[in-house]
């Protein structure tokens, strides 16, 4: 994979200690993060922890309330929105669809519906297309114009999992041709794809983050999804180190309880992957107590067994 | 041939469909039929405004409509009431509003039926040159601003994000709703003009793939119903306004029919 080293260029846009308030609550707070050329970011996270904010937060849909975004200038954005329901008074084809926001040469247009794979529907109906189809089309629509950072919300919604995979092996496809940087949100918390380079776990602020962890070589994985299918799944395994409560408020590993996560709050630990093993006691500590306060974050299904032992993950690290 | 009021009231009409239609087709994707109404309705203050003051009536009727239309836009960014009860209250308050000031008015004796429901076949040449040039002036627009239009129906987001301006569209958008029912009102009255704009465009629904064919079917399609009401009235001796949209009730029943649509079994053949 030629990859430019993420280091190396300018941010396309970089959030720097972001919050957005809304009706006197903060959506999101203390976001850090930027995506780079050749960069994937996944953001993770439960519903409403505020990933579709944080998005649209970078891209400028929405304004932050405090902190810093920058995008670099002319940035040109490719976006595909969480939900999209188009008006059935509304006449649109697939074709007149990919030149909604602005025009397109006939080669672009094929080219992009042609690495959905769906060249064949050009003039179909959107309404009439599945939700797996129109999901696609909305891809090649936002590919098509050739943008600088491809923003994903949720691409995967409505679709099975054999079209999720499909969608997923698109995505790093996408990256891998055009060199663009991508941002991605997923809600699903085991199955990130393995092309990411980032996935930031959020949950009203960066509760973590990190490189994906090693695939699951497990015949279960295989069974499900074949052996090329596991190639491309990866688990994201991590641990935190503090829990939301029922109430809201958070629980941190040395015990102490405070009524936000923001960073400057409580004792976090400052999100230190190496640090798993010495968290993991106080964490579970705190489990025994309030265990009904963990349902979000019971990400421990595929600790593997060397998951203890305290290890690194480097940055830039790959799984394909 | 101007010196005919049936001419000059056909010729007035068939510019207002052709500057109807598209803007009419946006009321319909972007489902603004009551706020269509609700600025209509708001022409009245206008009227009784333009009496009180001595002014312009076009003009007036003009100011009221945005001026509301802004107003609406302010009321729903604050989302302390649905944007559908707010709609009803500044609907009907601009109407009773009107309705109260003309009474306190007894000075004027006006034709409150002729500002209800239009009297197109007392156009004068005055006013064919205001509705084809305010007409041409709506279009243009509307052609200009197409593309963040269209993109914003769809998403506002997803053309915010991509570099297109969804506010700003929108706020021109309702200004020249404004512009139309200004210029309506004299042709079709108050209580008709959201059925010019919607009625055409809903018609066209059927025969469109795409959103251009179907602003320009709606444009003949009202143009069609203006001529037909126009003369349907003529022969049987029915008012002029409601006739056009009777005309246009017609077109729009016609086009239900599958003999005549493009049917739902073709397109959904062709989706499969």
């Amino acid at each position: 994979m030629p990859l430019p080293a993420n280091s190396e260029a300018r941010p396309l846009v970089s959030l720097s200690n972001v919050g957005v308030r809304r009706n006197g609550r903060w959506l999101v707070r203390g976001v850090d993060f930027s995506v780079s050329r050749g960069e994937i970011v996944t953001l993770i996270g439960p519903n409403g922890s505020g990933k579709s904010t944080t998005v649209k937060t970078a891209i400028g849909v929405m304004k932050a309330d405090e902190g810093k975004v920058t995008r670099a200038s002319g940035l040109k954005v490719g976006y595909v929105p969480q939900k999209l329901a188009i008006d059935w008074t509304l006449p649109l084809t697939v074709r007149r669809l990919m030149t909604l926001t602005g025009p397109l040469s006939a080669s672009d247009m094929n080219e992009a519906l042609d690495a959905v794979g769906l060249a064949h529907m050009i003039n179909a109906e959107v309404q009439h297309l599945s939700g797996g189809e129109f999901q696609r089309a909305l891809m090649a629509r936002a590919i098509a114009r050739k943008p600088d950072l491809l923003v994903l919300d949720e691409p995967v919604q409505g679709v099975d999992f054999s079209g999720e995979i499909a969608i997923y092996e698109l995505i790093k496809t996408i990256r891998n041709r055009t060199g663009c940087g991508i941002l991605l949100i997923s809600h699903d918390l085991h199955v990130v794809m393995a092309a990411t380079d980032t996935v930031i776990c959020l949950n009203g602020h960066v509760c973590c983050r990190g490189t994906p962890q090693a695939v699951t070589q497990s015949a279960e994985y295989v069974r499900l999804f074949g052996s090329r299918a596991a190639q491309s799944l990866a688990v994201y395994s991590h641990d935190h180190d503090h829990t939301h409560l029922p109430d809201g408020r958070v629980l941190h590993a040395d015990g102490s309880v405070t009524d936000h996560c923001h960073p400057d709050d409580g004792h976090h630990h400052g999100h230190d992957h190496s640090g798993h093993s010495h968290d993991h006691a106080h964490h579970d500590h705190g489990h025994a107590s309030h265990d009904h306060g963990h349902a979000h974050h019971d990400h421990a299904y595929h600790h593997t067994a060397d998951d203890g032992h305290g290890h690194k993950h480097p940055a830039g690290e790959r799984h394909a | 041939m101007l010196d005919d009021f049936f001419v000059r009231a056909i010729i007035a009409g068939v510019g207002l469909a052709l500057t109807t239609g598209p803007l009419g087709c946006f009321i319909i994707w972007r489902r603004m039929a009551y706020f269509g109404d609700t600025i209509s309705h708001s022409a009245l203050l206008g009227v009784a405004l333009s009496l009180l003051m001595q002014f312009n009536l076009t003009l007036s009727v003009f100011v009221v409509a945005a001026a509301v239309s802004i107003l609406l836009l302010v009321l729903q960014k604050r989302q302390a009431l649905s944007a559908d009860a707010l709609l009803g209250i500044l609907s009907h308050a601009t109407l009773a509003i009107g309705l109260v000031m003309v009474a306190f008015m007894t000075w004027v004796r006006i034709d409150l039926i002729a500002f209800l429901f239009g009297d197109i076949l007392a156009v004068s040449k005055a006013d064919i040159a205001f509705i084809w040039g305010g007409g041409i002036l709506v279009l243009a627009a509307i052609a200009w601003l197409w593309r963040p239009l269209l993109a914003s129906t769809v998403n506002p987001e997803l053309a915010e994000a991509e570099g297109l301006k969804p506010e700003r569209a929108r706020l021109f958008f309702m200004l020249l709703m404004a512009v139309v029912i200004a210029i309506a009102m004299k042709i079709v009255g108050i209580m008709l003009i959201t059925s010019l704009l919607i009625i055409p465009a809903a018609a066209a629904r059927r025969f469109s793939s795409t959103p251009e064919i179907m602003a320009v079917l709606a444009s003949l399609i009202g143009a069609v119903a203006v001529v037909g009401g126009l003369f349907g009235s003529l022969t049987y001796d029915t008012p002029s306004g409601p006739s056009i949209v009777v005309a246009a009730l017609i077109l729009f029943i016609l086009s239900l029919l599958p003999k005549f649509g493009r049917g739902q079994a073709a397109t959904e053949g062709q989706g499969s």
